[in-house]
């Protein structure tokens, strides 16, 4: 009987399993992707897939590096505005020039997934009509926004808007898209940012997503570079091509700067959300520092930014760029590397705007005596100490240990290789520390080599320097000043100097350059030096320089000698080939009266071998030739 | 476990037998070499900044063979035998080279069968003649002629400097001296008698010789002609 029961219950168990069509043997939902209309059903799926979108942004400069493999602090690196103290890097400072391929970036995956997501989000039906148009405006505004990182290395290239679909039968032509011209790239990026920016939320506290204000930034900053391509484009004729994809008529110029001064204009005039300068501390170094590191609502000068947080993605550049002496990561190489040079250092005008390099000798010749190294640096913009961490600076509370050693009445120098390694003073017997241990030692890395260490983006809390742990400090891609600046670029270009003298003017105001700047004051030459100081270390000095067609005359491949480093401060064309750094030496002479005071000298760093050549075949990255195999339709760049 | 020789012998015998085929293809064994010439007459360039590129299609993917001229203006290149496309590169080189209707660099056909010699002829803006170079310890001076090759009103273009370099080593240009004396476009005053003179700073380790030459930077044009190098014996 028990028997019975059991042949029968597998009988019926059996049938019931068996008992499915053939048809729908195979037919089983997969369990590990999620099809298009449910993904596209709810907003917070939808916005996981936009997250992925936003992660995959590219960035010239990147506090958390590259995909690559390189670490974020490189990519602050180079064009002698800084020195890397890193022995892995000594490359930076000793070639002597760039490859055409550098910079260069072709991601089409990425705007493939851009135009399906933006496909997808328009044929969804099951979202809200502001969630779907949000999203969409989103997708949309980080398309136009890789299309200008595209077109500012590469000049036009194909402007896909659609994804394309292969036909499998053989032939791909239809696939193989020409360049657009270099204008019609920039033309779409401002027509895209005036289609969504309505769209996109005016409120000054959505910071990480895509706002009103980071369209419009977006615009000017891409009407701008689009206007000056066209205007200076004109100085060097050879670079570019005879079918446009690589340069701008001089006529379209004033077209794109009145573009883009109508869009800065428009987040000047509060139209976007309430943005302001950041004017929150009452020390300006320190207030100028915090618009980096402050994410509260209390910023109201960052518009767009790449956010990281502890506990989800954090970045390792305070863990690379601490000090060494006041480091998380005791004694370790994690420290010190992105090192500011002298040539920004002395960029850094006086506050009563004037160019003068930092004095290490009087008139004639007898070096000056400084009783602290910060006198040497006194009365400047302040956002020379809010950008660079000086000689006997503060962080997290210490003073930093930055000297060269002693230099003794004779003029002969005691000092050693590591400041562990002591050793006796003239006269005396006791072993003393004689070099700083924040450097300067040529060659001894993670430790200053130029006598300067980075203070922008550097992070003062606790534990932001472990490696385990990592700093949260957002990259800010798009602030107010920038928008002031750009503002003031396009009002000068369109013959408006008392208004450009009125945006830059608030701009230096915050950095305690309150002597405002008359109308007459106002040159290109000011413009370039108020870009490279208030935005270093941004990303924007070989965009700028590209743009403005300089750059191959400032970084013109000549070393550079002390004469060609102090002279010509402000001057938009001044040659600027390689790192300088600003050693200081504690003088000892007992019974003299600079006993104990300070003395720089300007230093060639020895790792320095290489001087940056800017070749005309540099303002447009290599399309390479893989891409040229595979699209015969694409047109090589010019000069290369 | 017993082992079994023969089978280890066997595995041996039959990886031996399956690598043991010959290369199918020889090493690449024609030389393909030559100089940048006008009218018989080397043009030296700067080494390693002046690119050619040679294309052999046929074979998938179109991607160039890309090399660069000595110092001398000399170039050679180890390639199979077969037909190739040279080209220079548009905007390079201190010269013009022949172009398409589009703009683009025009292609030098090459059937390469064995070793061959082939100068390149291209038209340099600028001619460096008679490039006389003498030193003594403390200085070096060059004297020389500039001529203008190149002087029809769309094409002419003008010298931005001239300028005598001195070296350690053999390698001298822009990049690589040890002293650089200019003199600007402007300030030539007859450019079938130019003289240039440079101090010759210290040298460590000591050294009781140079390497001069003598370039002359076009306007808007980055590559610059030079001199052959001197050896100057102090």
């Amino acid at each position: 009987m028990k028997k019975l029961l059991f042949i029968t219950m597998s009988g019926l168990l059996l049938g019931a399993w068996g008992c499915k069509k053939d048809s729908e043997f195979l037919d089983i939902p997969p369990i590990q992707i999620v099809p298009n209309e449910v993904a596209f059903s709810d907003p917070a799926l939808v916005l996981s897939i936009l997250g992925d979108l936003y992660n995959r942004q590219v960035d010239f400069t990147s506090l958390d590096g590259y995909s690559d493999g390189t670490p974020g602090w490189r990519t602050f690196t180079d064009f002698s505005e800084s020195f890397p103290s890193e022995n892995g890097s000594n490359y930076i400072v000793q070639r002597t020039g760039w490859g055409y391929g550098e910079w260069a970036t072709w991601d089409y995956a990425y705007i493939r997934d851009l135009n399906l997501f933006i496909q997808r989000d328009s044929a969804a039906t099951q979202l809200t009509e502001s969630d779907k148009s949000r999203f969409l405006a989103e997708a949309r505004f980080l398309r136009a926004n890789y299309y200008f990182e595209l077109v500012k290395r590469m000049g036009g290239v194909p402007l896909i808007t659609n994804p394309l679909q292969y036909d499998y039968k053989g032939d791909a032509t239809s696939l193989q898209v020409p360049r657009a011209k270099e204008s019609e790239v920039y033309d779409f990026i401002i027509s895209e940012a005036e289609a969504i920016k309505d769209k996109l939320p005016a409120d000054a506290n959505v910071k990480s997503r895509a706002s009103k204000a980071a369209a419009l930034a977006m615009e000017a900053r891409a009407a701008l570079y689009a206007a000056s391509i066209a205007k200076y484009g004109a100085n060097t004729p050879q670079v570019s091509l005879p079918g446009g994809e690589v340069g701008i008529p001089a006529t379209m110029a004033n077209g794109y700067y009145t573009t883009a001064l109508k869009a800065a204009q428009e987040i000047i005039n509060g139209n976007a959300g309430p943005y302001q300068l950041y004017k929150v501390l009452p020390d300006l170094s320190d207030n100028f520092a915090a618009i980096f590191l402050d994410k509260s609502s209390v910023n109201q000068e960052s518009i767009f930014i790449e956010d990281f947080k502890v506990g989800g993605r954090t970045h390792g550049f305070t863990v690379n760029d601490q000090p060494f002496s006041i480091s998380d990561e005791n004694g370790s190489s994690d420290a010190g590397r992105l090192n500011p040079s002298l040539n920004l250092v002395q960029s850094f005008e006086r506050l009563d705007n004037t160019y003068v390099p930092i004095q290490t000798t009087d008139v004639s010749g007898n070096p000056v005596y400084y009783a602290d190294q910060l006198d040497a640096f006194a009365a400047r913009d302040a956002r020379l100490a809010g950008t660079v961490l000086l000689p006997n600076g503060l962080f997290k509370g210490k003073r930093v240990d930055i000297w060269a050693g002693y230099q003794l009445a004779d003029g002969s120098i005691i000092s050693s290789d590591n400041y562990v390694n002591q050793k006796p003073l003239p006269g005396t017997t006791n072993p003393v520390q004689v070099v700083g241990s924040d450097g300067t030692v040529n060659g001894l890395e993670a430790r200053s080599q130029s006598g300067f260490y980075i203070r922008k983006y550097l992070d003062p809390t606790i534990g932001s320097g472990r490696r385990g742990r990592g700093s949260e400090v957002a990259f800010i891609r798009y602030r107010y000043a920038e928008v002031l600046l750009n503002a003031a670029e396009a009002a000068f270009e369109l013959g408006q100097p008392a208004v450009a003298a009125g945006y830059m003017n608030q701009v230096r105001a915050r950095a305690g350059l309150t002597t405002p700047l008359a109308v007459t004051d106002i040159t290109f030459d000011r413009i370039v030096h108020e870009r490279r100081v208030e935005l270093a270390f941004e990303g924007h000095i070989l965009f700028d320089m590209k743009r403005w067609r300089i750059a191959h005359i400032v970084w013109d491949g000549t070393p550079m000698t002390k004469a060609d480093l102090v002279s010509n401060i402000g001057k938009a064309t001044k040659r600027n080939t390689q790192p300088w750094g600003l050693w200081s030496y504690k003088y000892y002479n007992p019974g003299n009266p600079n006993n104990g005071k300070w003395i720089f000298k300007e230093v060639l760093p020895a790792v320095v071998t290489g001087a940056n050549r800017f070749q005309f075949g540099n303002y447009y990255s290599t399309i390479n030739d893989n891409i040229r195999a595979a699209n015969p339709k694409i047109v090589r760049q010019p000069n290369q | 476990m017993k082992i079994r020789y023969y089978y280890i012998v066997l595995i041996t015998l039959s990886i031996a037998v399956i690598s043991c085929k010959k290369d199918n293809y020889d090493a690449p064994s024609s030389t393909l070499k030559g100089r940048l010439v006008y009218k018989g007459d080397s043009i030296g360039v700067e080494r390693d900044q002046v690119p050619y590129e040679l294309y052999q299609y046929g074979f998938g993917k179109v991607g160039a063979i890309a090399s660069s001229f000595a110092q001398d203006g000399s170039y050679s290149a180890l390639l199979f035998d077969g037909d190739y496309k040279l080209i220079i590169p548009g905007g390079q080189g201190p010269f013009m080279w022949k172009q398409t209707a589009t703009g683009a660099p025009d292609s030098l056909a090459i059937t390469l069968k064995g070793s061959q010699t082939l100068d390149l002829e291209v038209t340099p803006f600028y001619m460096i003649r008679n490039p006389q170079i003498t030193g003594s310890a403390g200085s070096v001076s060059a004297s020389f002629k500039v001529e203008k090759i190149v002087t029809d009103s769309v094409n002419q273009k003008d010298i931005e400097r001239v300028s005598l370099y001195i070296n350690k080593t053999q390698f001298v240009s822009g990049g690589d001296n040890i002293a650089a004396i200019d003199l600007g476009g402007a300030d030539i005053a007859d450019p079938n008698n130019i003289t240039l003179n440079v101090t010759v700073p210290a040298i460590v380790p000591t050294q009781n010789y140079v390497f001069g030459r003598i370039g002359v930077k076009i306007a808007g044009v980055e590559d610059m002609i030079f001199s052959p190098v001197q050896k100057i014996q102090f």
